[in-house]
């Protein structure tokens, strides 16, 4: 097993560095070069200035040269400052990461809780009425454009009825545990929808195949009631190629996030990378990206070690 | 059931069950609807009197009435036209981009598939690692990068159509993996089969196999994939318009058409609802249908 995990680890590591590479080198191209920045926002800046400037932060140098050496600085621990918060980079991100995984872990609980039960029963009875009806809102929930739901999520709530708040974050101090939930309503119900649908089907699918097995017959014929053969002879089978395909869906988890904090204005991983971008804060954006692949890796490599547990025949040695 | 087939060839044994199909079938007529309806687009225009971009500011936010059927938005411009010319654009860019990806996932797919072993193990990995990666930021940089600095000529570079190209090539650059997978999934089966064998055994080369022997065979996966894809692919590029990173105003797109909404949702929420129904309509009828099609061709000769 720490092989195994080690083996993981260094392959995660290695997509780490890749997509290091890739997107300093897509910053580069984006709009808005740091000096020219510097140059509009003070008019007394010298054309002189500007290439004294570029030569000081080592613009002038080849891209490879400059990922270099801002590599063998991330790795040292400096991971520069951001320009439009002025404070370093880490610390703009650390509080948003912590609203994004409540964000992410919440949603992600209450899918799973709504899609396991519906998926399953679903599968008991293949195309029978209620097994359309869940498919039927699974699709939906698929298809369904994450931003335009949040924005009717606004209207119903927020517009309508006035119920719930309409973007932002509660502060603990102010009003308690309830206020801040107060404002995880909405976010949380439109990641829910968007997710449940194809955890649903992942569920329902994974369940009718395990159900058609041989090993489901036995469990019957020696007499195990209903109950006992779907949970514990079909559900453990099932839910082994259900958490590979759901490990791999925590990057459209993330992508969700995104839309839905900026959508909401809520302080996390998402909008913050969204700004970064927008505002030319590539500092910000680029360790914004790697912390937000962090946490998918992460998310995948968790997948595996569950993986391990539940299929006795992984041993991963 | 399986003696009914037997003057039926596959296409004739697909239709039938396509047609049992209801909710597919339904989808296939909604978007051949929504994409007549698109197409006629400049005839609508013209039966209104009005264009996509035609400003009328003593009208803003004017309720439905027979000139406008839909009311106007917060230009004076006609809502209905408008939505009618971003589905051109939506639907176009989302079935162009699912066809590129298609083409790209297929090519790694079958490469993956046929080859096996080395070859087959990193693609897949690639593939693995692109599904699981937070792509709508990365998307969101792809969007953002100034075509100027890529070395483009200026006249390129600052075209109204560039960002329908852009947004193609993006999008593909993420959607094909499902592509890829199931393809090389059927590849590998298929590269066991006695008539690739016989094939190779007569001297045909790694490119004519692939291409001559196993791509044909291939087919049904590949509509599949991409059918289900052009739901995903219309979903991304409305969420990059809605963003401002593609689709450009003034070309409407139904992403983009939510853009301001959203400043509005106060004053007048049901400019709204419009695109985004458009955009939910379409990809569920591209889900279903290829839920459809997927049950329709799925070789399973006893359950017809």
């Amino acid at each position: 097993m720490i092989r195994f995990l080690a083996g993981r680890t260094v392959q995660a590591a290695s997509v780490l560095l890749l997509m290091s590479f890739v997107i300093y080198g897509l910053m580069g191209l984006m709009p808005g070069d740091p000096i020219d920045l510097m140059i509009s926002a003070d008019p007394k800046m010298t054309s002189e200035d500007a290439v004294r400037l570029r030569k000081l932060y080592g613009l002038d140098q080849p891209i490879t040269e400059r990922y270099a050496n801002w590599l063998a600085a991330a790795v040292g621990g400096d991971l520069g400052y951001s320009r439009l918060y002025a404070k370093p980079v880490l610390d703009v991100l650390f509080p948003a990461l912590g609203n994004t995984v409540r964000l992410l872990a919440i949603s992600f609980l209450l899918s799973l809780a709504i899609a396991l039960p519906m998926g399953i029963l679903a599968a008991m009875r293949p195309y029978s009425r209620f097994d359309y009806s869940v498919n039927l809102a699974a699709f939906a929930g698929i298809s369904v454009p994450s931003f335009w739901l949040a924005l009717i999520l606004i209207i119903v709530f927020s517009v309508t009825f006035n119920l719930l708040p309409a973007g932002g974050t509660g502060t603990l101090s102010e009003g308690g545990i309830w206020e801040t939930a107060r404002y995880l309503v909405l976010p949380v119900a439109n990641l829910v929808i968007v997710s449940v649908g194809g955890h649903t089907r992942y569920t329902r699918a994974a369940m009718i195949e395990a159900l058609r097995q041989d090993y489901i017959r036995t469990a019957r014929a020696k007499g195990a009631g209903p109950a006992r053969v779907v949970l514990k002879h079909a559900l453990r089978n099932a839910m082994i190629p259900v958490v590979t395909i759901i490990a791999l869906d925590f990057g459209m988890l993330f992508s969700g996030a995104l839309i839905t904090e900026t959508i909401f204005a809520s302080p996390g991983m998402g909008k913050l990378i969204f700004d970064a971008i927008m505002g030319s804060d590539f500092n910000l954006a680029l360790v914004g990206l790697l912390f937000a692949t962090t946490l998918t890796l992460v998310g995948n490599l968790l997948a595996d070690i569950a993986y391990a547990r539940l299929d006795p025949r992984i041993s991963y040695r | 059931m399986t003696g009914t087939h037997a003057n039926m060839g596959p296409a004739a044994i697909a239709w039938r069950r396509f047609r049992r199909h209801r909710l597919a079938l339904a989808s296939g007529l909604v978007l051949l609807g929504l994409s007549v309806l698109a197409a006629a687009a400049p005839l609508v225009g013209m039966l209104l009197g009005t264009a996509p971009d035609a400003v009328d500011l003593f009208s803003r936010f004017a309720p439905p009435s027979a000139a406008h059927p839909l009311g106007t938005d917060e230009l004076g411009r006609d809502v209905l036209v408008r939505l009618l010319y971003g589905g051109r654009v939506s639907l176009l860019v989302g079935i162009t981009a699912a066809l590129a990806a298609a083409v790209f996932g297929t090519a790694v797919g079958l490469l993956a598939g046929y080859h096996g072993g080395r070859l087959d193990a990193l693609l897949m990995r690639l593939t693995d690692s692109v599904i699981s990666l937070p792509l709508l930021p990365l998307l969101i940089v792809l969007a953002a990068v100034d075509p100027g600095k890529l070395g483009l000529p200026e006249g390129v570079a600052e075209s109204e159509s560039l960002s329908l190209y852009r947004i193609v090539v993006i999008v593909a650059l993420v959607g094909w993996t499902t592509v890829a997978r199931l393809v090389r999934a059927t590849a590998l089966s298929l590269r066991e089969r006695d008539f690739v064998l016989a094939a190779i055994a007569q001297g045909a080369g790694a490119a004519r196999v692939m291409l001559v022997h196993i791509l044909p065979n291939l087919a049904s996966p590949i509509i599949v994939a991409t059918t289900l894809s052009v739901g995903n692919v219309i979903l991304l590029e409305s969420v990059l318009s809605f963003l401002g990173l593609g689709i450009q105003p003034p070309v409407p797109s139904w992403g983009n058409l939510l853009t301001n909404a959203q400043e509005l949702i106060w004053t007048v929420p049901g400019l709204a609802l419009y695109p985004g129904a458009l955009i939910f309509v379409t990809v569920i009828a591209f889900n279903f249908l290829g839920d459809g099609l997927q049950d329709a061709m799925a070789s399973r000769p006893s359950d017809g």
